[in-house]
């Protein structure tokens, strides 16, 4: 061997967060199969809110004046972004989230990752911000898209509602933020369980099932009910005053559970992964 | 950050040890690697080098110990291409991005240009299949990629576990001279294997180990003098008396069942000698220098009765 010669060691940039950002987004985007879940889950959700409102709108004429009445008052709201649909976001983006992890995770391209940078909270950090980032975008646009879509179909006699009614936007902004927040579980019991068939399951159990599971006529009932991301939802899309339940939950309430599961899941990622060897 | 060039770069193990519970993987491991060779890091399967490997990259924590590249933790690094290239597992990919995303992703975590993307996948030769997805490349492919990605940072210290598993004989010669290139320009390589013939041809320095201890620290031509215990293999028409005769002249021989007798002992002129005072005819005689290949089964078959005994 000749004697050793390092040439000058090139000037290493800065470690910049947005480079893991860009890499984040480079790894979502260059999987196909993200690509095509969230073209299916977009038509889904769209067309199961617009199948709503095209039945509402077929039957309106058969209703008595005073379930018409009711149907603009309430129902045609409603109709923007129905229960199973908001289920379906929660689940389906549940399941994004936990492919986004395990997808490494199962791989070993974790390992790969872990490698190439050993900063590991930073680089969660950067995976956790794209995910949610990319939810929100697909919560805003099946939101706003069935909303206007919705209306505009009920529009007129059938009692549509604008944007501008009271508890229009909340609807709106509630569904969308609904896909956030399931892309954050989903990740977090992802990261936490490693294994892809057991974190889906539990992912259906805990946001689906439990859900179903517990009653609010007790006040323990009602606490644990009311901290279900879903029936948080279900209480942002609710307009006027509560009445003849013995603890109703309150639309505060509502906000800070969507905040505490997307907060506790972060932390949840952020501990368990980066201890661990790999 | 120290003046360009001050810093030899060099992966520096001490005192390493690394349990999981009752199980010890690696054990006191204290070894060097230098800079401006190819090191081999040789040992049975099981013997701890993926293990220590990977407490060099910082992927495992170490139970005790540490392990240093160019004087650094490497858990200590935000960002690690530039410093250390691996490849550990070809496997350690998803198979549903092409190469070139693979690669694309990794350059951009580590403020890599974009650029240097295609020139590494030309480098081993993956730029035709750079838009193909992994999941249908065979296995030395995707040991092509994994030096790739090791490549990208253009760093001054390598590691590859096993990377020639899987490997055509014209990839086996294309990442043997790649190595010899990238250590003839003052780098660090260090290259584990489970085979001795592999790391013949392709180290100039070996570190061994078995059951998660140093067994052997030295150059390959020290490493093979160890094994050079010389035999010498003879046919002959009347191999009882041959033995007889070979054995009362201080020689230890082994009988094949076809005949053939493995001498010890003795070279080949006093087994030729020998033959000639007793008449006895004499149809081959072949002497045998020890290989690399004896050298590490003496070496690690040792450690492993030895670790089987401790045991007991």
């Amino acid at each position: 061997m000749s004697t050793l010669h390092l040439t000058v060691e090139p000037a290493t940039p800065p470690a910049r967060f947005t480079d893991l950002l860009a890499a984040e987004w480079i790894k979502l985007r260059s999987l196909r199969s993200i690509r095509w879940f969230l073209l299916v889950a977009t038509l889904t959700v769209v067309g199961l809110n617009a199948n709503g409102a095209r039945v509402s709108r077929a039957e309106f004429g058969s209703w008595t004046a005073q379930q018409q009445s009711y149907y603009a008052e309430f129902g045609a709201l409603h109709d923007a972004f129905t229960r199973p649909c908001a289920s379906l976001v929660l689940l389906m983006t549940a399941a994004l989230g936990a492919i986004a992890i395990l997808s490494e995770q199962t791989t070993g391209l974790l390992r790969t990752s872990f490698a190439a940078v050993p900063a590991r909270r930073e680089l969660l950090a950067a995976k956790l911000a794209v995910v949610t980032a990319v939810a929100t975008g697909f919560g805003l646009l099946v939101a706003s898209v069935s909303f206007w879509l919705d209306e505009a179909m009920l529009a007129g006699t059938y009692g549509g509602v604008s944007i501008a009614d009271p508890g229009a936007l909340r609807l709106l902004v509630a569904s969308a933020l609904l896909a956030p927040v399931g892309a954050l579980v989903g990740l977090a019991l992802g990261a936490v369980i490693r294994h892809s068939v057991t974190t889906m399951v539990a992912l259906f159990a805990l946001l689906f099932m439990v859900p179903m599971f517990v009653h609010d006529n007790t006040h323990f009932g009602a606490v644990v009910a009311h901290a279900q991301p879903f029936n948080a939802w279900a209480r942002l899309g609710l307009v006027g005053e509560i009445t003849g339940q013995p603890y109703p939950s309150s639309i505060g309430g509502a906000w800070a559970v969507y905040l505490v599961w997307a907060a506790v899941a972060a932390l949840l990622v952020m501990i368990a992964v980066p201890s661990r060897d790999q | 950050m120290a003046a360009p060039g001050s810093v030899v770069p060099v992966i520096e193990v001490n005192r390493l040890t690394k349990r999981y519970g009752r199980v010890t993987a690696v054990n006191d491991l204290s070894f060097t690697v230098r800079s401006g060779h190819v090191t081999g890091f040789l040992g049975p399967n099981g013997a701890g080098k993926s293990t220590t490997l990977r407490m060099i990259l910082g992927l495992h924590a170490p139970t005790s110990g540490s392990a240093t590249v160019a004087g650094r933790d490497c858990r200590g690094l935000r960002r690690a291409l530039r410093q250390v290239g691996a490849l550990l597992d070809a496997g350690d990919v998803h198979g549903g991005r092409t190469a070139r995303d693979q690669l694309r992703f990794l350059a951009r975590s580590n403020a890599i240009p974009a650029g240097r993307v295609d020139e590494v996948l030309g480098e081993v030769g993956l730029l035709t299949a750079a838009d193909r997805r992994i999941g249908g490349f065979s296995l030395g492919m995707r040991q092509r990629l994994g030096i790739a990605g090791a490549l990208l940072g253009d760093p001054p210290v390598l590691i590859f576990d096993e990377p020639l598993n899987g490997l055509d004989p014209e990839g086996v010669l294309f990442v043997r001279n790649l190595f010899r290139r990238l250590a003839a320009e003052g780098r660090t390589v260090f290259v584990s294997s489970h085979l001795m013939t592999e790391m013949e041809h392709t180290a100039d320095r070996l570190i061994v180990v078995g059951r998660g201890e140093l067994l052997a620290d030295e150059t390959v031509a020290e490493f093979a003098a160890r094994g050079s215990q010389q035999t010498v293999q003879v046919r002959t028409t009347d191999p009882t008396e041959l033995v007889t005769a070979l054995t009362a002249g201080g020689a230890r021989v082994a009988q094949a069942p076809d005949g053939l007798l493995t001498v010890t002992g003795l070279d080949a002129t006093a087994i030729a000698r020998t033959a000639l005072d007793h008449r006895l005819l004499i149809h081959e005689l072949v002497p045998r220098t020890g290989s690399l290949e004896q050298a590490f089964m003496e070496l690690t078959g040792s450690s492993v009765e030895y670790a089987a005994g401790a045991r007991a």
